[in-house]
């Protein structure tokens, strides 16, 4: 059964076209990652999902509720930890969960088992009484991770919910959404733009420009790319990359220092390269495609461009401020 | 539509709980009145004169209730800009809660804060030199409530539509101290110009004014009126915001 059904959805901010005729579906159960640069429309589309934005054209449902007609039903079956923190600081944890659990009415005799059992699964018990002002921004967010499902929705759906952590943090906010998923019958829909990060999903759809480009699992689109590519460093790399241009007809790319050269087939290609070198590469790896390196192939871009990803350290900063 | 009622208390409970963590809130509450009652109280006694039986001070009294729930009833609105600069309005946007709950839940604790301010000065009445029965002061505290009601709902209906502290700060100074000076609080109405008296019949706390003036010093006025004006008032605005949030999803 498809828990999600996407069709033809758009979504224009003025001049802006953010979301253009996306169609895609989500089954019950997986773990689905939305992946693209700053302002590809990731956010745009959550936000239509669970029915805090109007959209232009297109249809959309959840859990087969259509996000326009039958807006509370569809509240009731998501769960979403925004982009952007959503947490009462002046309250507890305890009341934060509390309250959450009043506005999705969940019976009052369970509130209490429920609240400590999503407290146990993100291990904030020991700070249930505290002040949420206090807490650090990884607590925050894993606060807000138990506040999603604390209302068993079908759908949880998670906006860059690592945005702003140190890696140490997203290692572990990570195992608890693996354990979740592990634990409970529970559909993920998440947004990323850490590339690593979005390996954990069964499938993923890459945005780029309002536009899904591509959308397949993991494997698939590795596989995609039907190359390995090989990481070189030479006394000359301009030098190196025009000569492998002319020998073998491949484009290389620079990379910090390296020269990477796509091969269909690593193991047997590296000889000829040395073959040419003549005693030129001073250093020689094979490397498996990643995610990143299918998102250079279907843009020409990297997930984070130098500008963008100044940009982005500037946003990450301004939000780990308000964070903590 | 019980749980809707419901929704609201919950609504009401958390912003209750959390206005009560932060005290200076409060304290500013008692301050306030007490400076103007004896400023205003002393300093305008010359120029206007009170009906007969009453000191100036007894007659501006009610209008220091007013007075105060009017402040906080307007400065409700803010927990709403506060909600929205903080995230958890889309926490409250995104839950299965009617939008009409909410706004009356945000409604409904902004109301209960400002009756809260109103009691406070209400304590003062044998200070003025007042006597009032018990049945007197039960039916100042429901009048308080409903004019608070009122007066809040606008305060929440402009908040929805501000996205900083500053522009409903600069609007708020715009509106209150009209809303105050056009209410006959400082004067009885039927001693001002003729051009002034259609403002004052179209304002709402005028007639907040008379209802408190009405019970506290039994002065003449319609009560049926009075709180009618009120209570439509209040559904009117709640209406309004009401569809400002359900529209709020651009
Ligand atoms: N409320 C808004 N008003 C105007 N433009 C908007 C609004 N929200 C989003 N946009 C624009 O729509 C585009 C898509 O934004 P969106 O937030 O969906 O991107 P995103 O993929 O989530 O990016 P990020 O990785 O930075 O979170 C951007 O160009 C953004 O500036
Ligand atoms: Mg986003």
């Amino acid at each position: 059964m498809n828990i999600i059904h996407v069709e033809k959805l758009k979504k224009s901010f003025g001049e802006i076209k953010a979301v253009k005729e996306v169609s895609f579906d989500v089954e019950e159960g997986e773990i689905f990652g939305l992946l693209g640069p700053n302002g590809a429309g990731k956010s745009t589309i959550i936000k239509i999902l669970v029915t805090i934005l109007k959209k232009d054209g297109g249809t959309a449902t959840i859990n087969n509720f259509d996000v326009e007609k039958e807006q509370n039903k569809v509240r009731e079956s998501v769960g979403i930890i925004f982009q952007d923190p959503s947490l009462d600081e002046r309250l507890t944890a305890w009341e934060n969960l509390y309250f959450h659990s009043k506005f999705y009415h969940v019976p009052s005799r369970e509130i209490k088992n429920r609240i400590n059992n999503s407290l146990d699964l993100v291990d904030l018990s020991e700070r249930k009484k505290e002040i949420v002002i206090n807490f650090s921004g990884g607590m925050k967010r894993r606060l807000e991770i138990a506040r999603g499902i604390i209302h068993t929705p079908k759908v949880l759906f998670l906006d860059e919910p690592t945005i702003g952590l140190d890696p140490q943090t997203r290692k572990y906010i990570w195992q608890y959404l693996v354990d979740l998923r592990d634990k409970q019958k529970l559909t993920m829909f998440l947004t990323t733009h850490y590339m690593e990060e979005a390996e954990i999903c069964d499938r993923i759809a890459i945005m780029d420009h309002g536009n899904i480009i591509a959308l397949d699992t993991p494997e698939n689109l590795k596989r995609s790319i039907q190359n390995d590519i090989i990481t070189l460093v030479t006394d000359n790399n301009i030098g190196f990359s025009i000569l492998v241009k002319e020998k073998f007809n491949i484009e290389t790319t620079f990379n910090n220092g390296t020269l990477e050269v796509p091969v269909s087939n690593g193991k047997t290609f590296l000889p000829k390269l040395f073959e040419i070198a003549g005693g030129r590469i001073l250093s020689a790896d094979i490397k498996k495609p990643s995610l990143e390196d299918v998102f250079i192939k279907l843009t020409g871009r990297k997930i984070r461009e130098e500008e963008a990803s100044k940009r982005d350290k500037l946003r990450d900063s301004v939000k780990r401020r308000r964070r903590t | 539509m019980i749980t809707g009622i419901l929704d609201s208390i919950t609504i009401a409970k958390r912003d209750i709980i959390r206005s009560f963590r932060q005290k200076s809130q409060l304290y500013g509450s008692i301050v306030r009145p007490v400076i103007w009652l004896f400023l205003l109280g002393t300093g305008l006694r010359g120029s206007f004169n009170a009906p007969e039986g009453f000191t100036y001070t007894q007659y501006i009294f009610p209008g220091m209730i007013v007075m105060n729930i009017l402040f906080a009833s307007i400065m409700s609105g803010t927990s709403i800009i506060w909600d929205r600069e903080f995230g958890f309005l889309k926490e409250i946007m995104v839950a299965p809660m009617s939008r009409a709950s909410i706004v009356f839940g945000k409604t409904l604790s902004g109301s209960i804060i400002a009756t809260i301010q109103g009691i406070i000065v209400l304590a003062f009445f044998p200070l003025v030199g007042l006597h009032l029965s018990f049945i007197q002061i039960i039916l100042t505290m429901l009048g308080m409530f409903i004019v608070a009601l009122s007066i809040t709902s606008l305060g929440i209906m402009i908040a929805s539509k501000m996205t900083s502290f500053e522009g409903f700060g600069t609007i708020n100074n715009f509106l209150v101290m009209p809303l105050f000076f056009l209410s006959g609080a400082l004067y009885p109405i039927d001693r001002v110009p003729a051009w002034l008296k259609p403002l004052i019949y179209i304002n709402p706390v005028t007639y907040s004014v008379n209802l408190l003036r009405g019970i506290v010093l039994k002065t003449e006025t319609n009560y049926l009126t009075d709180t009618g004006v009120i209570i439509i008032f209040a559904l009117i605005i709640l209406s309004i915001t009401t569809y400002i949030f359900v529209k709020d999803r651009k």
